[in-house]
C-alpha cells in the first residue's frame, strides 16, 4: 500500500525531522459508520486481518510450496481488501492506508476467526488449513453473490474477487483431504484444530442491523443466508476427508461488532507499528 | 459482459493511434516477454479534447489479479512510454468490469509466452481450467491436465505446485524432458 497522509510529516531522514516525528503522537481516526459502510468494512477488515494472519507463514510453512501458495493467498487477499476499504473509504473520508494502520481495535469489522493465532502459541499447521478452508469457502459463497450488489464498485470487485477465492477454495479443499485422509497423526490435528475453532464460525452466518440493511438495498446478502450454499461447498469435501465438524454451541463470538479476542491487539500492533511509529512514512 | 478483447479501432486519431503503437511495446514487468495489449489489460485509449477536456490522453487498464504488485509499475511504464513518444499528458485510469481473462490474452501473446518458457493458458472453463475457471470448486483432482510442455511440445507433464513466482502462475514438470516449467493459470 502506499502512503500518502499529506498532513503528516514524510519519513525522517534528517535529525530535525527525527525530532519532530518522535514529539508526534499517531493520532487514530474514528470511525461512525453507517449499516451499509460496516457491511463493507466488515468483509475488508475479514480480509486484511486474513492476509495478516497468513502471511505469518511466510518463510515458516511445512514446505516451500506452501509457504508460496499462502502468500499469494494473502497478496490476492490484501488485493482485495484495499479495494473494498478504499471503496468504503471514499465515503468515510479516509484512504485505505489511514483505515488499516490508524483505525483502533474496536473499529475494526472483522471475524473473530481470522485474527485467532496462526502460527503462533501453540498452534498447528492444521488450524491455519482449516481455517482457510471454512473462510475462503465462505468468501467465494460470498463474492458470487456480490457480483449481483446494487454498488456496482462492489459488484466490479466481486467480479474479480470470486474467480481468485474460487482458486483459494481448491487449494485449501485439497489440504483438508491431505490432512483428513492421510496419516492417523495427521487427521488427528485436523480433528483438533476443529475443536479449537469451529466455536467461531457461527459469527459467519448471524445477521445483524448492518446485514438486513445491505440486504433490504440491494447492497449484498445477509450472512445467515450463505449457510446453506457455504455447507454445499465444504461437505464433499469434509466427507471425502472422513472430518465430522463439531456441533454449533452457544458461544457467539462478536468481531464483526468491534468486540474482538485478546489477540486482535497483538495482530494491529505488528501490522500498524511502522506507521504508528513514522506517521506518513511511504515506500 | 462478453469475453471480447477490446481491439484497436480500424479508425482512430493519429495520436491514439501512435500510442496503440507505443503500448505494443510496453512489457510486463513480471513476465517481461509479452506487452501490456498481448495481456489485454489495456481496454481503452481516448484522446481528450483541449477544448472541452483537458486534453489527456486516457488509457484505461484493468487489473490481472486483486493484489498483482505490477499494477502500480504498469501504470507507471506506460505513463513514461507515452511521455517520451511525445504523446503526453497520459493519465492512466482503472477499469474493474468485466475482469479481466486470460481468454485475453492475444494469440501472439500466447506464442510469446510459450517460447518464453511458460505453458500459456488454457480456455477458462475447459478441462484445462484447474478449478479456476469452471465455476465449481474441488479438491486438486480438478488440476489442469495435459499441459504442453513450452520446451519439448510433450503432454506427459504434472503439476508440482499450485502456486508459482507471481499469482498468474503454477508450477509444473514434463516428464517427457524432465524440464520444470511455468503455467499461466486460467482465469
Amino acid at each position: 500500500m502506499s502512503i500518502q497522509i499529506p498532513t503528516q510529516p514524510a519519513f525522517p531522514t534528517t535529525a530535525s525531522t527525527a525530532s519532530s516525528v518522535a514529539s508526534t503522537t499517531t493520532e487514530s481516526i474514528q470511525l461512525a459508520p453507517t449499516p451499509a459502510q460496516e457491511y463493507l468494512l466488515r468483509i475488508g477488515d475479514t480480509c486484511l486481518i486474513h492476509a495478516q494472519r497468513l502471511a505469518e507463514w511466510s518463510g515458516h510453512a511445512p514446505m516451500l510450496e506452501e509457504d508460496i501458495a499462502l502468500s499469494n493467498l494473502a497478496l490476492d487477499l490484501v488485493g482485495q481488501a484495499r479495494a473494498v476499504l478504499t471503496h468504503v473509504g471514499t465515503q468515510l473520508g479516509f484512504d485505505e492506508d489511514q483505515l488499516a494502520f490508524l483505525r483502533n481495535e474496536r473499529d475494526f469489522r472483522n471475524f473473530t476467526l481470522v485474527e485467532l493465532p496462526g502460527r503462533r502459541a501453540g498452534r498447528d499447521f492444521a488450524d491455519a488449513v482449516l481455517r482457510n478452508f471454512l473462510l475462503s469457502a465462505w468468501m467465494n459463497v460470498l463474492w458470487a453473490r456480490l457480483e449481483k450488489s446494487s454498488d456496482l464498485e462492489i459488484a466490479a470487485i466481486a467480479g474479480k474477487a470470486v474467480k481468485e477465492s474460487r482458486y483459494h477454495v481448491a487449494h485449501a479443499a485439497d489440504w483438508i483431504v491431505r490432512l483428513g485422509d492421510g496419516t492417523d497423526e495427521s487427521a488427528r490435528r485436523l480433528r483438533q484444530a476443529a475443536d479449537r475453532l469451529w466455536a467461531y464460525v457461527p459469527e459467519l452466518f448471524e445477521t445483524d442491523a448492518a446485514d438486513i440493511d445491505a440486504e433490504r438495498a440491494a447492497l449484498g446478502p445477509s450472512r445467515a443466508s450463505l449457510r446453506a450454499e457455504w455447507q454445499a461447498v465444504i461437505e464433499p469435501v469434509l466427507a471425502e476427508a472422513g472430518l465430522t465438524l463439531p456441533a454449533d454451541g452457544a458461544f457467539r463470538s462478536t468481531g464483526s461488532r468491534g468486540v474482538h479476542s485478546e489477540h486482535m491487539g497483538y495482530v494491529l500492533a505488528e501490522m500498524q507499528t511502522l506507521q504508528r511509529s513514522f506517521p506518513g512514512g511511504v515506500w | 459482459m462478453s469475453a471480447v478483447s477490446v481491439r484497436e479501432p480500424a479508425i482512430a486519431s493519429d495520436r491514439v493511434h501512435s500510442a496503440w503503437r507505443v503500448l505494443h511495446g510496453v512489457l510486463d514487468p513480471e513476465v517481461p516477454a509479452i506487452s501490456v495489449t498481448d495481456l489485454g489489460i489495456v481496454r481503452d485509449v481516448i484522446a481528450h479534447d483541449a477544448g472541452d477536456g483537458d486534453g489527456a490522453l486516457e488509457v484505461v487498464v484493468t487489473p490481472t489479479y486483486s493484489g498483482c504488485p505490477a499494477t502500480e509499475v504498469i501504470a507507471q511504464s506506460i505513463q513514461e512510454a507515452l511521455d517520451a513518444a511525445g504523446l503526453g499528458p497520459a493519465r492512466i485510469t482503472q477499469r474493474r468490469a468485466p475482469a479481466w481473462t486470460t481468454d485475453w490474452i492475444t494469440p501472439e501473446g500466447r506464442e510469446k509466452l510459450r517460447q518464453y518458457g511458460i505453458a500459456p493458458p488454457g480456455a477458462c472453463g475447459s478441462a484445462a481450467g484447474e478449478g479456476l475457471a469452471g465455476g465449481k470448486v474441488a479438491p486438486i483432482r480438478l488440476m489442469a491436465r495435459n499441459i504442453a510442455c513450452p520446451r519439448c511440445g510433450s503432454a506427459q507433464t504434472e503439476r508440482l505446485a499450485a502456486f508459482g513466482s507471481t499469482a498468474c502462475k503454477s508450477l509444473y514438470r514434463c516428464i517427457a524432458c524432465r524440464e520444470p516449467f511455468e503455467y499461466f493459470k486460467p482465469i
